[in-house]
C-alpha cells in the first residue's frame, strides 16, 4: 500500500515561492541599512546600549581605610560562607587587640563569584568587583594576596538593583 | 604585429589583474554584506574597514598545512583545483569591457580577444568548469566529496541547456555571436533585457545555478555533505576553489552585462560608442561595465544570504521540467515574433522593433509570474501528485 503523505492547502499567497522569496529579499535589504549594535569592544567597553549590569560579581576588591590598611578584622566569617572554600585566612592580632589579616589570599579560579564574601562582610571590607579583564601570564598569579586586594582600583559591585530597595 | 602582441599581452595582465583583486574583494565583500543583513559589522579589523582581510587571508592559506588524504588519487587531486579555476578565468577573454582606447599607434579594441565565435567559445570553456567539482569529489575518494561532484555534474549538465536556450535568444536578436557585436547592437536600440526579458530571468537563475550558488549549492550543501567536493581540501587548494567559484561569479555576471544589459554602453547617450575615441570615454565605459558587473555581484549575494537552498528534486525539477520547456518555448515564439515583424510587417532591426518584442514579453513576464505564484513549482515533492 502506498505511503500517503497528508499535504496542507494553503491558500497561493502564502504557498507562492516567488512572493516569498520577494519578501525575503526586501527584508534582507532593508537590514542592510540598519544601525549596528555590535560594540568594538577593545576600543570601546560600554556604549549607550551595551553596559555591564551593577550588579556584575568579578574578581574581588580589598577596601582600605584612611591609613591604607586593609579594613578586614579577620572574622573569618568570610571563608566560613565561601561555597567555593577559595578563600584562606589567618587571623593575627596587634597589642592593642585590633585583629588583622595575617595571610588573606583569594583562590580567583576556585571562585564562584557568588558575593557571599561581600553580603556576609560586617566590615564592608572585601567586595566582589565591577571589573572582568582578568588575564595573566601563569596560573600562580591567579591566587591574589592581600596586597594585591587592596591595590585594586575598580569599582565594586553594588550585589543589588540600587532603585530596588526590597533588595537591599 | 608586435602592437598587437604587446597591446594582447597588456590586456591579459590587466584583465587578469583585475577578475583576481575583484574576487578577493569579492570575498570582503561578501562577508561584510552577509554581516550588514544579518545586523553584524563583519571583518572590520584588518586594514581600513577590513580591505586588507583578503591578503591576510591568503597569507595564512600558503602557509597553512597541506593534508593529501592517504587513499586519494594524488595526481588528479593536485589537478582538480587548477582545472577549477582556469576556465574560469579563460572566459573572461571574450567578454568587452569598455569602449576601444586610443593609442599613438592606433585603437585598442578593450577586449582581450574579439573572437568570432565569441559565445560558442563561452559555452565550450563554462561546461569545462564542471570537470575541476568532479575530478576534485572523486579524487578524494570520499563518499560526501563524491556526491557533491556528481550533483554538481548533473546539476550544471541540467542547467547548462537552459542557460545556452535563454543565450539563443539573444544571438538571435543580435544576429551574431560575436560578444562585441552583441554589445553594439545593443547600443544602437534598446539593451536586450527589455525585448528578451525572460530570456534573461532564466539566463539569470540558470547562471546561479551554474556557479553553484545558493540556492543552488547542493555540490557543497555544509549540512549535507560536510563540504562536498571540497570537503578533503585544504590551504591554498581548497582556497583555489573558492577563487573559482568567484572567478565564475565575476564571470557570469559580466557575462549577464554584455548579453542583457548592454555591456559597457551608457544609456542614455551616444556620446560613448561614438569615435573619435578617448581616454575619457575608455575610462568612463570601463567604469560603467564595472557598475552593472557588480550590481549583479551585489545581487548574488544578496541572494545568497536571503534564500534557503532547494531539495535535490526541486532541483532537477525546475531544471528539467520549468526552464528547459520555458526557454524552449520561448525560444519558439520569439522566433515566429520575430519573423513576423521581418517577413511580414517587414521592420528592420532598430528602436521600434526592440520595443514591439519588449510589449511581447511584458505580457509574457505577466504570465510567467502569475503561473509561478499559482503553479507552486518549487513545493513539496508530494506536491505534483494530489489527487
Amino acid at each position: 500500500m502506498a505511503i500517503t503523505v497528508k499535504v496542507m492547502r494553503r491558500p497561493s499567497g502564502e504557498a507562492s515561492y516567488l512572493r516569498a522569496t520577494l519578501t525575503g529579499m526586501a527584508l534582507t535589504f532593508r537590514h542592510l541599512f540598519r544601525p549596528r549594535v555590535t560594540m568594538q569592544y577593545p576600543e570601546e567597553t560600554s556604549t549607550e546600549q551595551w553596559r555591564m549590569s551593577d550588579r556584575w560579581r568579578g574578581t574581588h576588591r580589598m577596601l582600605t581605610d584612611e591609613q591604607g590598611r586593609a579594613k578586614c578584622v579577620a572574622c573569618g566569617l568570610c571563608p566560613q560562607i565561601c561555597p567555593a572554600n577559595c578563600i584562606k585566612l589567618v587571623p593575627g592580632e596587634d597589642e592593642e587587640g585590633h585583629r588583622y589579616p595575617l595571610i588573606y589570599e583569594i583562590d580567583e579560579f576556585r571562585c564562584i563569584f557568588c558575593g557571599y564574601c561581600q553580603e556576609v562582610c560586617p566590615e564592608e571590607a572585601i567586595h566582589v568587583g565591577w571589573h572582568y579583564e582578568n588575564a595573566e601570564y601563569s596560573r600562580d598569579r591567579f591566587v591574589y594576596d592581600l596586597e594585591r586586594l587592596c591595590a585594586q582600583t575598580h569599582p565594586v559591585s553594588t550585589l543589588w538593583d540600587p532603585s530596588d530597595p526590597r533588595g537591599e | 604585429m608586435t602592437f598587437f602582441l604587446v597591446s594582447s599581452i597588456v590586456k591579459m595582465l590587466f584583465v587578469f589583474t583585475m577578475t583576481m583583486v575583484g574576487v578577493a574583494l569579492l570575498t570582503l565583500a561578501e562577508r561584510r554584506i552577509c554581516a550588514w543583513m544579518q545586523d553584524r559589522m563583519g571583518p572590520n579589523r584588518v586594514g581600513p574597514q577590513g580591505l586588507l582581510q583578503p591578503a591576510a587571508d591568503g597569507l595564512k592559506n600558503i602557509f597553512k598545512e597541506e593534508a593529501l588524504p592517504a587513499q586519494a588519487d594524488r595526481t588528479l587531486f593536485m589537478l582538480a583545483p587548477a582545472v577549477a579555476f582556469t576556465p574560469a578565468m579563460l572566459t573572461f577573454a571574450v567578454i568587452p569591457f569598455a569602449a576601444p582606447l586610443p593609442t599613438r599607434w592606433g585603437d585598442v579594441p578593450m577586449v582581450v580577444a574579439d573572437l568570432p565565435v565569441g559565445f560558442l567559445y563561452i559555452l565550450a570553456i563554462t561546461s569545462l568548469g564542471v570537470y575541476g567539482i568532479v575530478l576534485a569529489g572523486w579524487a578524494s575518494n570520499n563518499k560526501y566529496s563524491l556526491l557533491g561532484g556528481l550533483r554538481a555534474s548533473a546539476q550544471m549538465v541540467s542547467y547548462e541547456i537552459a542557460m545556452g536556450m535563454a543565450a539563443v535568444a539573444v544571438l538571435l536578436l543580435a544576429g551574431n555571436v560575436t560578444l562585441s557585436q552583441v554589445v553594439a547592437r545593443q547600443q544602437a536600440a534598446l539593451w536586450f533585457v527589455l525585448p528578451l526579458t525572460i530570456g534573461w530571468i532564466v539566463f539569470l537563475v540558470a547562471a546561479f545555478a551554474e556557479t553553484n550558488r545558493v540556492p543552488f549549492d547542493l555540490p557543497e550543501a555544509e549540512g549535507e555533505l560536510v563540504a562536498g567536493y571540497h570537503t578533503e581540501y585544504s590551504a591554498m587548494k581548497f582556497s583555489m576553489f573558492y577563487i573559482a567559484e568567484y572567478s565564475n561569479m565575476v564571470t557570469a555576471s559580466a557575462l549577464m552585462t554584455s548579453l542583457f544589459f548592454g555591456g559597457w554602453d551608457i544609456p542614455f547617450t551616444t556620446w560613448d560608442e561614438t569615435p573619435p575615441w578617448t581616454v575619457a570615454k575608455t575610462v568612463a565605459t570601463l567604469a560603467m561595465f564595472l557598475a552593472k558587473t557588480g550590481f549583479f555581484l551585489f545581487a548574488y549575494i544578496w541572494v545568497r544570504w536571503t534564500v534557503p537552498r532547494f531539495r535535490y528534486d526541486q532541483l532537477m525539477a525546475l531544471g528539467w521540467k520549468v526552464l528547459l520547456p520555458l526557454s524552449l518555448g520561448y525560444l519558439a515564439l520569439l522566433a515566429t515574433a520575430m519573423w513576423y515583424l521581418h517577413a511580414v510587417l517587414d521592420w528592420a532591426y532598430g528602436a521600434k522593433f526592440a520595443l514591439a518584442l519588449f510589449g511581447l514579453n511584458a505580457v509574457l513576464v505577466v504570465v510567467l509570474a502569475w503561473g509561478v505564484d499559482r503553479g507552486r513549482i518549487v513545493s513539496g515533492s508530494m506536491a505534483g501528485r494530489r489527487a
